[in-house]
């Protein structure tokens, strides 16, 4: 599709063909991003500087953080007077007929080449690399990110040349805004007629945050004189690709880890006998024996482990080699994530944690000079209270007539609890310290029959249709988050579980589907939908 | 305060003879109106006319110095009202709003001036929201022009284009006894261009001498019969003296065929896509970068009335000719069917035939339908370049573009209004919703989606008039302060009470006409030299009879926001509800805190700053407080836990601490993931002392824990 366009500048004849050229600069921002001062500063650097210039936008509503363009053309002021005449400027870019595209973040410059804007035989693209995700990618209950790899590649190909890093992080780095590291790349391209030096001196006559965007400048300068090649810019996918976590773990195996504790390294060596075939799970498997003594303690690690080869072993018979391996994967990461759910002792113990003291700090930009105050938004209502007592107090507390009442009445405003102030820290820490009897909580109780009766479901299915027992293990996913989230999201685990439980076998890709189904939207409807779709509803 | 100073600009205002005027096409227009000798200007704001207006009350020791007086009107029926006081006297004046929305409301005014005619010129500056961008409906401002006879001036988008139609169109004006609409687009308002400047005019006749030596004459008012006779007029004197100033003063142009070019075809644009023509015929290689076309041109600078003998002139002789003209009905493109039959004139008349019927001419767009025409004349080569594509070009799989809508700005204090009804919808189920116009209508999007008609500016609650009669649920009406005191007053809360409505209507102050710009209002808390402010919206609501009022003078409190809401929807008082939702505009409260609090903070003074954050470890990404929210600067980052995909949500630092986040985890029972910081800068002994203390004994308390870990780490 896209050649059609790209086979415009190739057979452009104009009367001046031979005769001086228009040059012109597309601009794709965000509002508020600072577009129009890139715009600007592009206007006087031609217009001192021998060339004749026109900038415009379409501001409008798209001011309030929508997709805005700017358009810049420039002309050399010279050919004007030998003509006597000056040129004609557009008010627009036609698509094929821009040199350069300078885009504030990936997904802009996606939408330069969805535009037709970016061509082989003509753009230079400079565009930073980073992500500000769009809110139908934010809202998504589960994760609706775009595929960042893929824009990469389609902005790269798109581009007769390609000047692509993250300019949000280099502007951070040099307390600067984005449109002083783009006017900086688009320096180092050469595209422009004009020198650093008087890339600059436009930069200091505008007069505000001189020093701060002269030193993004420079730093964008010299990054994009490194990155303009072919190979280079594969390097920024590199770089780009591996800022996402390691989702997968690598495939190469790792050296065992050592233990100081020897009760921990003899879970760990158990762990590596039961999983040595392969690396992958062995990864997950040794995280997960992480998060359960980082929750509890190292019996419920050797609990984890023991509940891990029970599915090991009913997999075992299974046909599809393929599928098992994938199988105690999954299980390997959702049991650990399960069997650590986040119930009050566990949230306190993260929140009063030194570690998570230093990454608010940094996080917020907090000096050593400056005083820090963290306060937490906590909102526990009657069933996270009873859940975190001894299990039968918990019960007879939600059963119960007025005491319920009570403590309904208690928790019904949100608390605001600092926990950098002594109170609010002695406060968490001890409901931190309770996880010494989390064993015995309702929450417990109740996590625990939930668990076993998912595994016994993983156990009796995966002999038989492994691949179900793989998406039966993922539909771990759905019960996550806090109070109605969770409720919620526990409601549509125990729908999901009556189709796998039911007479019929159930497809693995139904219960895929079921379970996109289940994250669409908070309402239900689109599982709802599925359902009747699949006759599984009335 | 307007959300842009223009003091800069303000500068250009004074350059005198000679001098190169360097800046935005609007702001042109702005210095051609002093150098026109303007004696009053009235105007209401929106883009792309928002910054004539900025520029004027940023200027108002020249406006003095010149004697010019300027007004911020109610509405743009004002603003076109306003021009009254050209007819008597011999006073040029100029109005300007955004059109077709302002020329709608100030259609009433346009129509009476129009029939009864002027004496002194009346310009009338319509800033032209119409396609890419626009946030309004797309007519054409063109139908006014033709209904009420005012002359149309479409001028060359380029700045001593639009300078010298500002000139003509007064002079115009008065050589037809007509106001003239000068029609600006959205891109021609934002150009930045240079031309040379003249010396500024004082106007040759006062304000004062009008109103101390009044005249009056009673054929000019519309009354019959005097009404009759403005008919006739416009017909045989008017029109006729426009058409000969127009030919005299040589206002629309010829351009013959440059060498080499040919005579057979011709192609007639509105002065305004003249740029775009001559970029797509330098495309096909039939022009120059200077714009001498091979294909002779007529360019209507003035496109109503038409010169029938102009238009016979160009294509007499002519095989074919191609009209070039955005938006539908194709006014021009009729009038000039109608002229070349009358006149015998056979040239094949092309237009919509070849380009677009409807939407906005892109250069792609103009691109394909020149080239059609050229080519089904033999002028192009058929296919010899493809065109390019006018959508979007179809991306390889894997590759997703999302749209990027407009949304409320990072901590904007309307937001908290929308969760709340969010919230509210929760218990009480989903209302009728009617939105108005402002930012406020971003609710229609997600991530709120709420809103199911908007009717107009200040029209929210008219827009929930006929949804008035018994019912288990009442209908919400959201209103602006722009809006309200624009007509939202009377046409909405009036009206309701008048008509006896049960509905509830929320008024959101936020102190400006935030969506225009941040331009001040009536009941804006600013003081304002020029105008007089701080005049309470609840006070007028309760002026015209509304019993039930309740102002929520800060709408982060979502509990007090939700309450408000709940009981205005569940209260058995009979008669309207309103509630006044306050908080001042984030984006203006932070361009004036801001360097404030940068100022106190190297002046050594204890300075604290808030900001939200979330941790990664407890959040579970869910993203219901981002759907509860859309804050820009609430956002997803890829989960640092090993074992979850899913990515986390995120505050980036350009939180401004608004406190909706942790109000929204609280109402909504969300999670425990947010966090506010108070980072105080030059903290004080107090400060130190407390800070020292908490760090020994949280300090020891964390190691302690820490070691734990440790001995089990690997």
């Amino acid at each position: 599709m896209r050649s059609e366009s790209q086979a415009a500048p190739a057979t452009q004849a104009g009367p001046d063909n031979a005769g001086p050229r228009l040059i012109k600069i597309a601009i794709l921002a965000m509002g508020g991003e600072g577009g129009g001062v890139l715009a600007d500063w592009l206007v006087s650097l031609a217009e001192q500087h021998g060339h004749l210039a026109q900038t415009t936008s379409v501001p409008g509503v798209a001011q309030r953080t929508g997709a805005t363009i700017y358009y810049v053309e420039m002309f050399p002021a010279v050919a004007a007077q030998q003509a006597g005449q000056a040129p004609v400027m557009a008010l627009m870019p036609m698509p094929g007929d821009v040199d350069v595209v300078l885009a504030s973040e990936l997904m802009e410059a996606g939408r330069a080449v969805q535009r037709g804007l970016v061509t082989p035989q003509r753009t230079t693209l400079v565009t930073s690399t980073h992500r500000v995700y769009a809110i139908a990618e934010k809202t998504a209950m589960g994760d609706g990110r775009a595929d960042s790899a893929a824009l990469l590649d389609l902005a790269r190909g798109a581009a007769r040349r390609f000047v692509g890093f993250d300019m949000a992080q280099a502007a951070e780095a040099s307390g600067s805004v984005i449109s002083a590291v783009l006017f900086g790349a688009l320096a180092a391209t050469g595209e422009l007629p004009f020198t650093r030096a008087q890339f600059e001196a436009t930069i200091e006559q505008g007069g505000v945050g001189v020093a701060a965007s002269l030193r993004a400048f420079a730093a964008a300068f010299d990054r994009a004189g490194s990155v303009g090649g072919p190979e280079a810019a594969s390097a920024v996918l590199g770089a780009h690709a591996s800022a996402t976590p390691p989702q997968v773990p690598a495939a190469v195996p790792a050296p065992l880890p050592r233990a100081t504790e020897p009760a921990v390294q003899a879970l760990i060596d158990r762990a590596a006998r039961a999983h040595a075939d392969d690396a992958q799970t062995l990864e997950l498997v040794l995280e997960g024996l992480r998060r359960s003594i980082d929750y509890q303690d190292l019996a419920y690690a050797g609990l984890y482990l023991d509940r891990l080869d029970t599915v090991r072993a009913a997999a075992r018979g299974a046909a599809s080699q393929v599928a098992t391996t994938v199988l105690l994967g999954e299980v390997a990461r959702h049991l650990a994530l399960w069997m650590s759910w986040e119930d009050t002792i566990r949230v306190a113990d993260l929140k009063t944690r030194d570690s998570r003291f230093a990454r608010v700090r940094g996080e917020v930009r907090a000096g050593a000079d400056q005083v820090l105050a963290i306060q937490e938004y906590l909102h526990p209502r009657l069933q996270e209270i009873a859940e975190t007592m001894p299990a039968p107090l918990g019960r007879w507390l939600l059963a119960s007539g007025t005491p319920r009442r009570w403590v309904e009445r208690l928790a019904a405003r949100g608390r605001v609890v600092e926990t950098s102030s002594l109170r609010g820290y002695l406060m968490l820490a001890a409901v931190a310290s309770l996880r010494r009897w989390r064993r015995s909580t309702l929450r417990y109780s109740l996590e625990n029959a939930r668990i076993e009766a998912w595994l016994a479901d993983l156990r009796a299915v995966a002999p038989a249709d492994a691949a179900l027992a793989v998406e039966i293990a993922r539909c771990q996913r759905l019960v996550k988050g806090y109070g109605d989230t969770h409720a919620r999201g526990w409601r549509n685990f125990e729908t999901l579980r009556a189709t796998w439980c039911g007479s019929s076998r159930t497809a693995p890709a139904l219960l895929a589907e079921l379970r996109e189904a289940a994250l669409a939207d908070e309402h239900g409807r689109a599982l709802q939908a599925a359902l009747r779709r699949h006759g599984l509803a009335a | 305060m307007a959300e842009r100073s223009f003091v800069e600009e303000v500068r250009k205002l004074r350059l005198g003879e000679g001098e190169v005027f360097h800046g935005e096409g609007i702001l042109a227009v702005t210095k051609a109106l002093l150098e026109s000798g303007v004696a009053y200007v009235s105007g209401y704001q929106g883009a792309p006319i928002s910054h004539l207006m900025d520029v004027l009350a940023d200027a108002q020791d020249i406006l003095a110095e010149h004697g010019i007086h300027f007004e911020h009107s109610a509405s743009e029926a004002t603003a076109a009202a306003t021009l009254a006081a050209s007819v008597n006297y011999p006073l040029r004046g100029a109005c300007t709003f955004k059109s077709t929305v302002g020329t709608n409301v100030a259609s009433d005014a346009l129509a009476n001036l129009a029939s009864g005619g002027v004496t002194g010129g009346a310009l009338i500056i319509v800033g032209e929201d119409y396609g890419e961008g626009s946030s309004i409906m797309q007519e054409r401002s063109h139908a006014f022009a033709m209904k009420s006879q005012i002359w149309l001036l479409d001028p060359r988008p380029n700045l001593p284009s639009i300078v010298k139609a500002v000139k003509d169109g007064f002079e115009l004006s008065e050589a037809s006894h007509t106001p003239v609409m000068l029609q600006l687009r959205i891109r021609a308002c934002h150009v930045h261009g240079q031309f040379v400047t003249s010396a500024n005019q004082r106007p040759a006749f006062t304000l004062r001498e009008a109103m101390e030596q009044p005249r009056r004459d009673t054929s000019r008012i519309v009354l019959p019969p005097a009404s009759f006779l403005h008919e006739k007029e416009k017909i045989q004197q008017r029109w006729p003296a426009a058409v000969r100033f127009i030919q005299e003063r040589g206002l629309n142009e010829f351009f013959d065929a440059a060498p080499g070019g040919f005579d057979d075809v011709g192609i007639v644009v509105q002065g305004g896509h003249y740029n775009t023509l001559l970029r797509v015929l330098e495309r096909v290689g039939l022009a120059d970068v200077f714009g001498r076309s091979r294909v002779p041109l007529y360019v209507m600078n003035v496109t109503y009335p038409l010169v029938d003998d102009e238009v016979l002139r160009f294509c007499r002789g002519k095989r074919a000719v191609l009209m070039v003209e955005e938006g539908q009905p194709n006014y021009l493109e009729q009038n000039v069917a109608a002229i070349l039959r009358a006149g015998g004139c056979d040239a094949v008349l092309h237009g919509k035939d070849v380009l677009p019927v409807a939407g906005e001419y892109t250069a792609a767009e103009v691109l394909g339908g020149v080239r059609a025409f050229l080519e089904r004349h033999g002028r192009l080569p058929p296919q010899a370049l493809a065109a390019p594509h006018s959508g979007p070009i179809e991306l390889p799989a894997g590759a997703t573009v999302h749209a990027r809508p407009p949304g409320f700005c990072t901590g904007c204090p309307e937001r908290p209004i929308f969760t709340a009804m969010k919230l509210v919808e929760r218990e009480l189920g989903e209302h009728h919703v009617s939105a108005d116009i402002g930012c406020h209508l971003f609710s229609i999007l997600p991530p709120f989606n709420l809103g199911n008609t908007t009717m107009g500016y200040g029209l929210g609650t008219a827009g929930a008039a006929a949804l008035n009669v018994p019912a288990s649920k009442r209908a919400i009406s959201v209103m602006g302060d722009g809006g309200f005191w624009h007509n939202g007053l009377t046409s909405g809360i009036a009206n309701a009470v008048f008509n006896r409505s049960d509905n509830l209507t929320v008024v959101v102050d936020n102190s400006y006409t935030s969506a225009t710009g941040g331009q001040d209002i009536l009941s804006s808390k600013a003081v304002n030299p020029t105008r007089s402010t701080g005049h309470a919206i609840e006070s007028a609501v309760r002026g015209v009879g509304v019993q039930w009022v309740r102002t929520v003078t800060h709408t982060y409190d979502l509990a007090q926001m939700k309450a408000a809401l709940k009981e205005a929807l569940t209260t058995r008082e009979r008669g309207p509800k309103v509630i006044v939702a306050q908080s001042e505009c984030m984006l203006n409260r932070q361009r004036r805190e801001k360097p404030l609090q940068r100022q106190r903070a190297a002046a050594g003074e204890r300075v604290v700053r808030e900001r939200f954050g979330v941790d990664p470890d407890t959040c579970t990404g869910d993203h219901s407080c981002i759907r509860l929210s859309g804050c820009p600067s609430l956002t997803v980052k890829p989960n640092p836990d090993p074992l979850r995909t899913d990515p986390v949500a995120a505050v980036v630092d350009s939180c401004v601490g608004c406190g909706l986040c942790g109000e929204v985890s609280h109402a909504a029972v969300l999670c425990p993931s947010f966090y506010k910081a108070r980072i105080v800068s030059n903290p004080t002994r107090g400060d130190r002392w407390r800070e020292a203390l908490r760090g020994r004994v949280i300090g020891w308390l964390q190691r302690r824990a820490a070691a734990r870990r440790a001995r089990y780490a690997f």
